[in-house]
């Protein structure tokens, strides 16, 4: 009889022992993100509390300041209702993306997520994972306040799928003014101007261009600032609808500019993030940059002072823009937190207490402009009269696959130098992406 | 037929839980995944229209990927021949019975206990090469100081390729009889991947010297003295005793070594990501690009199948072998 007992106590744990692993699996596919809870703000919240998953890639200085600020809004309009920030670290959320692909194949999405309005979108398979949010536009009013050419990126297939918070500037030439002053230069306006710069710079013994190619994108970046200076506007819009070809000889002119550009760059630049180079600046020891104005941002957060701006070389009058927008998942855990959440996201308040710490400007027209930073109000008074072209480095220009692939030639570029070989890559990434024959 | 004891089905019982989630959980996945890079899953949501062997033949087309077996190849060699020989000479300096041999030992394995990703941080900081503008850093630095300063070099940060140049006398007789490809970057050697190949071979030598020294432990002394008495130098007794007294040694660390190599990820994304050029980019790496980032999911699927096979290839006969041996024992 004790035997049996034994037998059947060894079953038991057998099976339990089993459950446990199998469950411990299950468990592990699921938490894909890590999530930083914060306390509600409502001491007394009831026993069965709301909750909100905000998922975003802004971990770190002035972008998590102001996305606080808005969780601020958030909760004092909706008290008790704890607000769980799922960020996943990395420039512009490479790898918070990879996540959020998961979670959203997983069934297990965020209530809403951080977006590049434009084609990114493309990349979520709306139709199965969003919600469009129309409705929201019309109740909020939200087609009245944000720009035409805003409105025409936001829409695919002819809804909306985000609330855009902010927008950003890719296309800034960030400069050292006590370099420039000390060898009596002006920041370049034109790429034959900025080689006679880049030259005399470099014969005093200072890095002319400073680059960080660490996280494989910057290059991609840098690239497409060039190809707008090199081709204008529109042809640089055609790119990405087909009305311009890559086998066009600007783009060959504009890849023989970025390498000649290259020779100018300090060597180490592969083993740096954007941040590091742009470190090179602060110290003294490089005089430009070219980045978005998340660089202004960083700078303030240094506590660095010394920088001037103007538009890269060619770009005087054009906008480079992208935009972070606030998706909804479709049929999200917290329905009615969530559309609150958007609401915030859109609004005047909201978007004021996010843009000066992120150090962007206003999506919306309708900001207080005294509110931010002197490179701010230039750029919100670009944003107001120069052509709007769409950045493709951050998800606004292209799908997502045109734009891995895209990223790929110009990290490849970086080190190759082979031109008619990187523009025969980009010609195909179109043809990929079926825009070009 | 035996009669169903209850010895038997206690054992059954005790295997299957652990025999069904392998069963589902790698071989189900394995299975899931090879299916999958057979589809036409080009987007978030799936799509499993049946396209054959297409994703394959267009990853063997493109040029990263072409350049990330390239990188495999290099640092899996590299890898495994410093961490043998590292691994080798210490366990046999170890073997000498010194003094404070438990502290050598504890020292020289402590780098296993920590993560790649730390490993990866760490090195990028030491290797980090500095500028005309800014100094040297970390072992450049070193260099300097030491009077070695025509050692400094761009370590992860210059993209140089060492090949075969298609213009000299080699390269010439290859084209000759039809292997003029040979004589491409493609089939180089990539010096920023020797970088990455100091960090791992610092991290897993100790691991290496770990086996080895229970190996050389293992061989009874007689053997040494017997050699002794017949006139063996030192270096003959290594040569003609040890060294094949550790094959089984040797093997497995190959085997152990191999597969981390083929398959890794953390420490090339935290030290190096892809390099100058994709100069240390690997198919891991690669396949965390296509399938997350560019929603190719079923080309990554067809990359995780193809480092699946290689390291097939390496642990199979492997496994035939130990299986054999084990039979005749």
């Amino acid at each position: 009889m004790s035997h049996s007992k034994r037998l059947l106590f060894l079953l038991f744990s057998v099976f339990t022992i089993g459950a446990i692993v199998l469950t411990a699996c299950g468990g592990a596919a699921t938490t894909a993100a890590p999530a930083a809870t914060q306390a509600p703000a409502a001491t007394q919240a009831p026993a069965a509390a709301k909750k909100l998953e905000i998922f975003s890639w802004w971990t770190a200085g002035g972008e998590a300041d102001g996305l606080n600020a808005m969780f601020d809004i958030y909760k004092a309009a909706n008290p008790g209702v704890e607000i769980i920030n799922a960020t996943v670290a990395g420039g512009a959320g490479t790898n918070a993306k990879a996540v959020l692909a998961t979670r959203l194949t997983g069934g297990d999405p965020p209530d809403s997520f951080q977006l590049h309005a434009g084609l990114e979108v493309e990349k979520y398979s709306p139709d199965q994972y969003l919600q469009p949010l129309d409705d929201l536009y019309a109740s909020e009013g939200l087609e009245k306040v944000f720009p035409k050419d805003l409105l025409s990126l936001l829409k695919y297939q002819g809804h909306y799928w985000g609330v855009p918070v902010n927008i950003h500037r890719a296309n800034v030439l960030w400069y050292n003014k006590q370099i420039f002053a000390d060898n009596n230069l002006k920041p370049p306006t034109t790429f034959d101007e900025f080689f006679t710069v880049a030259e005399a710079l470099k014969a005093k013994g200072i890095v002319p261009l400073v680059l960080g190619t660490k996280e494989g994108w910057e290059s991609g970046h840098t690239f497409e600032t060039i190809l707008i200076g090199t081709l204008g506007a529109e042809a640089y819009k055609g790119l990405w609808t087909g009305k311009t070809q890559w086998t066009d000889p600007g783009v060959t002119q504009a890849l023989e500019t970025y390498k000649k550009m290259l020779t100018y760059a300090n060597t180490d630049h592969s083993a740096l993030t954007w941040s590091e180079g742009a470190q090179y600046l602060v110290d003294g020891k490089g005089a430009m940059h070219i980045m978005g104005d998340w660089t202004d941002g960083w700078f303030t957060s240094k506590s660095y002072k010394g920088y001037g701006w103007a538009p890269v070389p060619g770009n005087a009058g054009i906008f480079d823009a992208l935009s972070d927008s606030f998706a909804l998942a479709k049929n999200p855990p917290h329905a009615d937190e969530a559309t609150a959440w958007l609401k915030v996201a859109g609004s005047k308040a909201g978007q004021e207490a996010f843009n000066p710490k992120k150090g962007s400007i206003c999506a919306r027209t309708d900001c207080d402009l005294s509110l931010f930073n002197d490179y701010l109000k230039s750029a919100a008074g670009d944003w107001q009269k120069d052509a709007i072209v769409p950045s493709v480095t951050h998800g606004a220009a292209a799908i997502e696959s045109w734009a891995t692939a895209y990223k790929d030639a110009m990290a490849l570029f970086a080190t190759s130098g082979d031109v008619a070989a990187t523009q025969a890559a980009l010609q195909q990434a179109c043809v990929d992406a079926k825009t070009c024959k | 037929m035996r009669r169903l004891t209850r010895d038997r089905i206690l054992s059954i019982a005790l295997i299957t839980p652990s025999a069904v989630a392998i069963l589902v959980f790698v071989y189900g996945f394995i299975g899931f995944t090879g299916f999958a890079s057979l589809t036409h899953w080009d987007t978030l949501f799936p799509d499993y229209t049946f396209v054959g062997l297409r994703n394959y033949a267009k990853l063997f087309t493109i040029e990263r990927f072409q350049l990330d077996l390239r990188n495999t190849v290099t640092f899996t060699v590299f890898f495994l021949l410093a961490c043998l020989s590292v691994g080798f000479g210490l366990a046999v300096l170890i073997d000498q019975r010194i003094k404070g041999e438990g502290l050598f030992r504890s020292i020289f394995l402590f780098p296993m206990a920590i993560s790649f990703v730390v490993t990866g941080v760490v090195w990028r900081w030491l290797l980090a090469p500095g500028t005309e503008q800014t100094g040297s850093y970390g072992v450049n630095l070193l260099f300097e100081q030491a009077g070695l300063g025509f050692l400094r070099n761009g370590w992860y940060t210059a993209p140089i390729i060492w090949h075969i140049s298609s213009e000299s006398t080699l390269g010439i007789l290859l084209q000759s009889i039809g292997l003029g490809f040979l004589a491409s970057p493609k089939f180089g050697i990539s010096w920023p991947m020797v970088s990455v190949v100091i960090a791992a071979t610092w991290q897993m030598s100790g691991y290496t010297m770990a086996m080895y020294l229970a190996g050389l432990r293992g061989i009874p002394d007689e053997l040494r003295e017997a050699a002794r008495v017949d006139g063996a130098t030192e270096f003959q007794i290594y040569r003609y005793i040890i060294v094949p007294l550790l094959t089984p040694i040797t093997l497995s660390a190959v085997i152990i070594l191999g597969h981390i190599s083929l398959k890794i990820f953390d420490l090339v994304v935290a030290m190096t990501g892809s390099g100058p050029g994709f100069s240390t980019d690997v198919p891991a790496f690669y396949m965390f690009d296509t399938t997350f980032r560019g929603n190719h999911f079923a080309e990554g699927a067809g990359i995780a199948i193809i480092i699946l096979l290689v390291v097939a290839v390496l642990i199979i006969p492997y496994l035939i072998y130990s299986a054999r041996t084990e039979v005749q024992q």
